[in-house]
């Protein structure tokens, strides 16, 4: 068994009450933060070298660093629970179980910003679990760990939960701040960055579920020692949402630097394929990130056992790697059709972009209307260069990376299924039934768009 | 559409009025409208689950912000209901991961047996069947959202069951 940092003790009887939680070891992160200064608990989590656990990957030390502590203005810290990217249901699985977990980690992280106000910003959808997560925060305040002059500290916080309305664009930090403020959720021009001006233009911070989670723990035993787990500068553990066709789907907890081989394959993971279908792709990190072909899936184009770490999935580039991303890790068989699943998110993206860039406006809602059209018959030979030509235009022309996410996975999919695409084209009667693939994988009909080796 | 000429009922109970007046405590005393999409929930739940432009007006009013300032955000989020739904809206998840698991034939079970088309409504005004994007549950599905609550694992006998609860009023909603 790999070391459990978040899920240590999501299996405990009654984790999801105060007491057990406080039985178990629970608040003890706030006690001894309160006796240090802010800036060294600011240090520690530096040290421990975590990264954003929500797709982005930015080291969440240096993040704190950067908020504006001169300017006197009050500042907050607001938890992006906003889950939405595709194949990832992890921040969920640790509110739901073990809800004071996070409510620990953000008393913990908002004495270290010196925060007296923060937030929860929790998907609408959520709705049970923003009751779980607000009937514990009344247990902790009434347990006098939140409120004014905790544990006789000086500090105050009054921590609330915010629920959303159905918007994956509100999990992009801007936009959750625009959608905190009771407005739409559309992204904002940076600079100014929200540790200068964020809610309600006061400093603040935005860190998703799992990395407030993981403070706790830093502060507990060190940030030294939680930068021994992991791989080089992917420290730490990391929750894996896996689903798709496997045998075991569902959230796991891994040190960062097991091979993809042993997450996919031990009974402690994935469980291997449902039903020992072939493996035919893998999403390892959300729908935003480039889907990876069976052979560069447990390698790298460099013949390396490929990893769970932010480097080793992105290893090749966009040529032939990925990225970690929000661990969102969805796995297909051969049954799985690529552009159908590429026409499915691409109809995501069109229906979550808000609408403010008319790249993404426009160009998401092409890529959905063209690529519905070669997943149904209808499809042309210059269609597979008219998709490559729209995300092309797409990409790095918006506010904000929805239109990045919204090109990347249709990019990935021509890149490395170009011949599927030709196949729907040249035999538009044999893909007329939607599960066209689970009748005839492709593999068995792939000879006929084969490129001739010269 | 015409939404203006569907008639609702408004009931501020004092119940209502409570929780709204909590919420809006979350905020800074100046800062009220950040309380919108909380205070929308509430009334929408409080109201057959959708919102008219007349209460769309009433939370204008409880919030003291203009009604354009409502309208633009209910607009904006999908949870929003801007005409009447079923008593029993069934939101399955409709992307990939849940499709890779059989949320197609399930969804096509459902409505068959309801006798709708996706987006629509049963005639006695009991059942509407949506597909909506991703509701971040893909290692449970296929799945739906039945009011506050998921149902994951979804199987043509689990729908027949759901169906027969809600028929009964035996579903827990909220």
């Amino acid at each position: 068994m790999s070391k459990k940092i978040l899920l240590e003790h999501i299996n405990v009887p009654g984790i999801l009450h105060y007491d057990v939680y406080r039985q178990h070891g629970g608040y003890a992160s706030v006690e001894k933060a309160l006796k240090m200064s802010p800036d060294d608990v600011v240090e520690e989590v530096k040290k421990s070298g975590i990264r954003g656990r929500g797709g982005a990957g930015f080291p969440m030390g240096m993040k704190w660093s950067f908020i504006d502590k001169k300017s006197g203005k009050p500042r907050h810290l607001v938890c992006n629970a906003d889950e939405s990217e595709p194949g990832t249901f992890k921040d969920r699985y640790l509110m739901e179980y073990i809800p004071h977990l996070l409510i620990e980690g953000m008393i913990t992280s908002s004495y270290a910003l010196g925060a007296n106000l923060s937030y929860i910003y929790i998907r609408g959808e959520y709705m049970w679990v923003y009751k779980i997560l607000e009937r514990a925060i009344n247990e902790a305040r009434a347990a006098g760990w939140l409120g004014k002059n905790i544990m006789g500290s000086g500090y105050d916080l009054d921590l609330y939960v915010h629920c959303g309305a159905g918007a994956y664009i509100c999990g992009e930090e801007t936009a959750l701040i625009e959608s905190l403020e009771g407005k739409r959720g559309n992204p904002r021009i940076k600079p100014p960055f929200p540790a200068v001006s964020g809610l309600w233009a006061n400093p603040t911070v935005v860190n998703n579920v799992e990395s407030i989670s993981a403070v706790p723990w830093i502060l507990n035993n060190g940030g030294e020692e939680y930068a021994k787990i992991g791989i080089g500068r992917s420290t730490g553990t990391k929750l894996i949402s896996a689903s798709g066709h496997i045998k075991k789907p569902g959230v796991y907890e891994i040190e960062l630097g097991l091979s993809v081989y042993e997450f996919m394959n031990s009974d402690e993971y994935c469980g291997g394929m449902l039903d020992e279908r072939p493996l035919k792709a893998l999403v390892p990190g959300g729908s935003s990130v480039p889907i990876l072909p069976a052979h560069l899936i447990y390698k790298t184009a460099n013949g390396e056992d490929r990893l769970m770490t932010y480097e080793s999935l992105s290893d090749g580039g966009f040529a032939s790697g990925s990225m970690l991303g929000s661990g969102g890790f969805i796995v297909y068989n051969d049954t799985a059709c690529i552009v159908r699943n590429t026409w499915n998110f691409a109809r995501f993206y069109h229906h979550e972009s808000c609408g403010q860039c008319s790249p993404c406006r426009e160009g998401t809602g092409w890529l959905e209307k063209v690529l519905h059209r070669i997943e149904t018959g209808h499809g042309r030979e210059e269609d597979i260069d008219l998709l490559w030509d729209i995300q092309r235009k797409i990409e790095g022309n918006t506010i904000c990376p929805l239109g990045d996410a919204a090109a990347w996975p249709v990019a990935s999919a021509i890149r490395h299924f170009r011949e599927e695409f030709e196949y729907h084209v040249r035999f538009p009667e044999k893909i007329k039934n939607r599960d066209h693939f689970v009748h005839e994988p492709f593999e068995k009909v792939r000879h006929l768009v084969a490129r001739q080796e010269v | 559409m015409k939404i203006k000429s569907i008639h609702q009922e408004i009931n501020i109970t004092e119940t209502l009025m409570a929780r709204i007046n909590e919420l809006i405590s979350h905020y800074p005393a100046d800062k009220k409208k950040s309380a919108l999409l909380p205070v929308l929930h509430e009334v929408q739940d409080a109201h057959d689950n959708w919102l008219s432009v007349e209460l769309m007006d009433k939370v204008a009013e409880i919030l003291e912000i203009k009604p354009i300032e409502v309208y633009e955000v209910v607009s904006f989020y999908t949870m929003f209901n801007r005409a009447p739904v079923g008593k029993y809206m069934f939101e399955f998840c409709r992307t990939s991961p849940c499709c890779l698991r059989g949320m197609e034939d399930l969804m096509e079970y459902t409505c068959d047996k309801l006798g709708v088309k996706p987006g629509e409504t049963s005639a006695d005004g009991m059942f509407t069947v949506v597909g909506v994007e991703c509701l971040g549950a893909c290692g449970y599905a296929p799945m739906m959202q039945l009011g506050d609550y998921y149902h994951e694992h979804l199987t043509k006998e689990k729908i027949d069951q759901i169906i027969d609860d809600c028929r009964q009023d035996k579903i827990k909603m909220h």
